[in-house]
């Protein structure tokens, strides 16, 4: 961009331009992302391919249907229990191109390093990237690498990008629900975000919560095996299941409803949460999506995902309903109800 | 988690929301303290389930919406100096002073860092000798002990650079306050569960026994909430006024005699002002003499606070009792959690940001109906 944007103008009724500068939370996946996206990124790029809010985007070339898709990988620890940076990188992107039914394919990799990182450590993340994409079944086939000043960046920074091949037939996307949808989630919900924060903060809880990173693909396609109508995926990752059902919810112009005493939550997961005042719903995943269903094939589906390894805890969580649409609803423990609304930036722990 | 689900069966609820039913015969207005509760109120709909006769007002219990706006300004002010490494709760990071939070200032180059308890405050201190860290020490009588022990700790560890920026509240003084206040609308308190854990049921008997107002020590889960509401409504329903405990799983009379030990030595009794509220008489904690040393309010002569609240925000109506959230004019339009214009639109407690987050859209009986209706139908 060769202009600054004009501020002023955007659209938004809670505008950036209370905060000059980029905060945390901007890269939090919640309103402040979302801000972002709308009035900085979008206008700036302005395509339909972009614009239709998918996972990854689908291009129609050469008589096949490509999925492409990036995302960008800053986490701290680098290695963490259940995964590191380098599995994080393969899965994310990996799990954006199977969310829109697509085979994952190709991979590349950018690294950001940081000038006086250890090559052992560097190594180690490289590969456990390797394993991820032999896991994952796919191939890294292009590269980068940049070095930056000490203090000037965290270790390692990883950007993927990937492709994959989406199947004839397969028609999935964000503004696909309609009212008597399913809405299944795909395992337990929270572990990832928790398992950072605690090995992040040093909290030490009786069990370790483990990291539920892991390649999305293998699951989506038993899934669409058993029940072909599947209309929208998305995988729960920053901002957790409920930005995830709210963004759903949106695009498509439709109320989602979920029964809390449905979803699927690790104990020690949620002891963690209980204790920091989080909500499960709110605390990112890696390796779990929320599925919405033709109501007729939404027992196939929970079979077809409880068969496969990645999902023997899925659930049906919720239903899709005409009533307020954009909104998601929880259904409280004892009988009551809420609004469940996306997260402004991070969630943050609680005082007492 | 077993140990918390039996606290939120559905089948118990029932049973007690029926109880309360069958023993109300007529309207009561009863007051949860604690900003705890009233997040667990609302995110559970535990209201919504009531007989209409009962009405809760929430109060001032939230220690996020309560810091006066000149400690925040005073906060970010220190944490905005360059030797400085400043030290919070999460949900104090984005509380709005006059000016920005302290996310603001973190993304302007200040040192701010997000910790759990104030002991790691005192590691940060020991571990960076060159840097001043200051903990933003905040809180009703719940998280005062630790702070308290944090000060004792650094004292022990000869730990110059460390200090706090105090701010603690007490609560009874503050619900005496909501007894005499002009108006007053509260028939009967549910006390804050956890204040009680540490300071113990027998502040509350000379405030029950003066006002003529049941006292029932109450929990945060959904039952305990139910069950104080319950003792409260009887209590009322039978004219009588007595400090009852339903939360004896974790509050006893005495209290935490070694916490209040640690409390006594640290800190001693001092007027506090409430943001949106006012100052309260004897309702707050500061450093003793002895441990001024670590006072970061001395410690940092941060001149020039000009403090300048927002004219719209009607917060202290909100945390008196006399105005739902969702009655401000503000509420959902000028004032959101993306950009709150007082505090309580901020912390997961605060009685504003618990109604934008569950409650904002349309009116929850509504949305319950209709689905409802659409559960009918499919």
């Amino acid at each position: 961009m060769t202009n600054a944007p004009n501020i002023d103008g955007w659209t938004c009724p809670l505008p950036l331009r209370d905060q000059p500068n980029i905060l945390i939370g901007h890269g939090g996946g919640g309103k402040l992302s979302a801000e972002l996206i709308e009035h900085l990124f979008y206008p700036a790029f302005a395509n339909h391919l972009l614009q239709a809010r998918g996972d990854s985007a689908v291009l129609a070339l050469a008589g096949e249907r490509l999925a492409f898709t990036t995302d960008s990988f800053v986490v701290r620890p680098l290695f963490f229990p259940g995964g590191s940076i380098g599995d994080l990188a393969v899965n994310g992107t990996v799990n954006d191109l199977a969310m829109m039914g697509a085979r994952p394919l190709y991979l590349s990799a950018g690294f950001i390093l940081e000038e006086g990182l250890p090559i052992a450590t560097l190594g180690g993340v490289v590969e456990r990237m390797g394993a991820a994409a032999r896991v994952a079944g796919v191939q890294i086939v292009a590269g980068d690498t940049k070095v930056v000043e000490r203090g000037h960046g965290d270790g390692v920074y990883i950007n993927t990008s990937g492709i994959g091949v989406i199947p004839p037939g397969v028609q999935i996307a964000p503004e696909l629900a309609r009212p008597g949808d399913m809405v299944l989630a795909s395992g337990t919900l929270g572990d990832h975000g928790m398992a950072i924060l605690s090995v992040r903060e040093g909290l030490e809880f009786e069990t370790v919560i483990q990291s539920d990173c892991a390649p999305l693909h293998g699951l989506v396609e038993a899934l669409l095996a058993a029940a072909p109508g599947v209309r929208v995926l998305r995988d729960a990752t920053r901002g957790g299941a409920a930005a995830a059902l709210n963004e759903i919810a949106r695009a498509s112009g439709i109320g989602v409803v979920i029964d809390e005493r449905k979803l699927p939550v690790n104990p020690a997961t949620a002891a963690a949460c209980e204790l920091l005042g989080m909500d499960p719903l709110h605390v990112a995943n890696e390796g779990k999506l929320v599925a919405f269903v033709p109501p007729d094939q939404a027992e196939a589906a929970l079979a077809a995902l409880r068969a496969h390894e990645l999902g023997a805890q899925a659930a049906i969580i919720g239903t899709v309903v005409e009533a307020h649409p954009g909104v998601l609803v929880g259904r409280t423990g004892i009988g009551g109800s809420r609004v469940i609304d996306t997260q402004v930036g991070e969630q943050l722990p609680r005082i007492c | 988690m077993k140990y918390l689900s039996e606290f939120r069966d559905e089948a118990l609820a029932a049973r007690l929301f029926d109880e309360i039913a069958a023993i109300t015969t007529r309207p009561w207005a009863i007051m949860e303290v604690c900003g705890g509760q009233t997040h667990s109120i609302i995110r559970n709909g535990v209201d919504q389930l009531l007989p209409p006769e009962i009405e809760l007002i929430h109060g001032p219990g939230c220690p996020v919406c309560v810091t006066p706006l000149e400690t925040i300004d005073r906060a970010l002010a220190i944490a905005a100096r360059p030797d400085v490494i400043f030290c919070s709760f999460g949900d104090m990071l984005r509380v709005p002073g006059s000016g920005q939070d302290l996310f603001g200032v973190r993304s302007a180059g200040g040192d701010v860092r997000i910790v759990y308890s104030p002991l790691d405050a005192v590691k940060l201190a020991r571990e960076n000798p060159a840097s001043e860290v200051v903990f933003f020490a905040i809180g009703f009588e719940t998280t005062a002990p630790a702070n308290a022990m944090a000060v004792l700790q650094a004292g022990r560890e000869g730990l110059a650079n460390f200090s706090i920026l105090a701010s603690h509240v007490l609560v009874p003084p503050a619900m005496e306050a909501i007894l005499q206040a002009p108006g007053n609308r509260v028939q009967a308190f549910l006390a804050a569960g956890h204040v009680c854990s540490v300071m113990g049921t027998w502040q509350y008997g000379p405030l029950a026994g003066r006002y003529h107002t049941p006292v029932v020590v109450t929990g945060f889960e959904p039952l305990d909430v139910l069950e104080g509401i319950r003792m409260a409504v009887a209590q009322l329903e039978t004219g009588r006024a007595e400090v009852e405990n339903a939360y004896a799983r974790a509050v006893s009379f005495e209290g935490n005699r070694s916490a209040q030990a640690v409390l006594d030595q640290v800190f001693e009794v001092c007027d506090r002002k409430w943001r949106g509220i006012g100052e309260i008489p004897s309702s707050g904690w500061r450093l003793r003499e002895r441990y001024r040393a670590f006072d970061a309010a001395e410690r940092f002569d941060v001149a020039g606070i000009v403090t300048t609240e927002s004219a719209l925000c009607r917060s202290g109506d909100v945390l008196r009792g006399h105005l739902k959230p969702n009655q401000c004019p503000a509420f959902g339009k000028e004032c959101t959690p993306r950009r709150p214009l007082g505090a309580t639109m901020v912390s997961s407690e605060g009685a504003c940001a618990a109604y934008f987050q569950y409650r904002r859209v349309e009116s929850q009986e509504a949305i319950y109906r209709r689905d409802a209706e659409s559960d009918e139908r499919t």
